[in-house]
């Protein structure tokens, strides 16, 4: 019973991983952008598994939020305005695409000779405690003086998101301002970039939609009334 | 458990599809997925390393790369709106102005 439940982890790293890496595989390879956005999210899911696997379940649930929630819909949304139907018919890969799978190719074996020599394969006993595990302190009635209070701390087990937030807001609080100032600017840039520039005479007349629905209300009354 | 080797080999195998996408694919707008999928890739690689370590730090540090990718894709994205209001093309290739 204790080899089967044992082997459950490995079990779902190895079925979440080959799906993530085969929908990763499908990103690139499918030609219609909107079924790469899905394989995409599909991937960003296999993803958040794979954090919860090592007991990161703050990021986990960062990356559902931020990643499938917000820049997945995002992407779909700047899909959906570009027509991309409207664009000529063309080839979808670059030219230089065997010298692409090349280099990526080469990258990959890279990557595998620096695991393959032996490092990281031990297992590190007791690292998901360490992880999940704060100090809280709290007062206590004193056991013989009934008026007064002593500090004390206990270890308090499965608490991920309470200790990575410990960490966030003690040693790396002013990275974290930082971090919220690089979201402001990047929000006022993409407005920025992204806003159609109007003309003078646009910017004083009134919009077209808005006359539109003036007249479409007035032929309305007229034939409620008729 | 499966062994911080194999989470630093499936991030490797995701860093270079998505190394592959952005140099083979001509959609704009793929190639900004694939810097997604470079990114997460990293993000695997940090959380193995603070699950191996025992220390939050490679969590924290995946938190910020997951709001820079955020920022990233913003930014991008509206680049790629203001490209096709301009030139009506989303294609890599044909966007070289600047290259002369």
């Amino acid at each position: 019973m204790d080899a089967i439940t044992g082997s459950i982890p490995l079990l779902v790293f190895i079925v979440i991983g080959t799906i993530a890496v085969a929908s990763s595989i499908l990103v690139v390879a499918m030609r219609n952008p909107v079924h790469s956005a899905l394989f995409l999210l599909l991937t960003f899911l296999c993803v958040a598994v794979l954090f919860v696997l090592q007991s990161a379940e703050f990021v986990a649930a960062v990356q559902v939020l931020v990643y499938a929630g917000g820049i997945m819909v995002l992407f779909l949304f700047v899909v959906m305005l570009i027509n991309y139907r409207h664009l000529p018919e063309e080839r979808v890969t670059s030219p230089v695409w065997l010298g692409g799978i090349g280099v990526g190719v080469a990258i990959f074996v890279l990557m595998l000779t620096m695991v393959r020599t032996g490092a990281y394969h031990d297992e590190m006993p007791g690292a998901d405690r360490r992880l999940t595990t704060v100090t809280e302190h709290y007062l206590a009635p004193h056991p013989s003086d009934p008026n007064k209070l002593v500090r004390r701390s206990r270890e308090v087990p499965n608490r991920n998101a309470e200790a990575v937030a410990m960490a966030l807001y003690n040693e790396y609080l002013v990275p974290f301002e930082v971090a919220s100032l690089f979201l402001l600017v990047a929000m006022v840039g993409a407005i920025v970039i992204g806003k159609r520039e109007l003309s003078a005479e646009e910017e004083e007349a009134t919009p077209q939609f808005i006359m539109e629905r003036a007249e479409v209300e007035k032929e309305v009354k007229e034939a409620m009334s008729a | 458990m499966p062994s911080t080797a194999q989470y630093l080999m499936l991030s490797g195998t995701l860093f270079a599809v998505g190394l592959v996408g952005v140099i083979v694919r001509r959609n704009m707008i793929t190639v900004l997925m694939c810097i997604e999928l470079m990114l997460n890739a990293v993000n695997i690689n940090l959380v193995a390393f603070s699950h191996r370590l025992g220390t939050l730090e490679g969590q924290v540090f995946t938190i910020f790369v997951i709001c820079i990718a955020a920022g990233e894709a913003a930014v991008g994205l509206a680049i790629i709106i203001q490209l096709y209001r301009l030139r009506s093309t989303i294609n890599v290739d044909e966007v070289r102005t600047l290259n002369g």
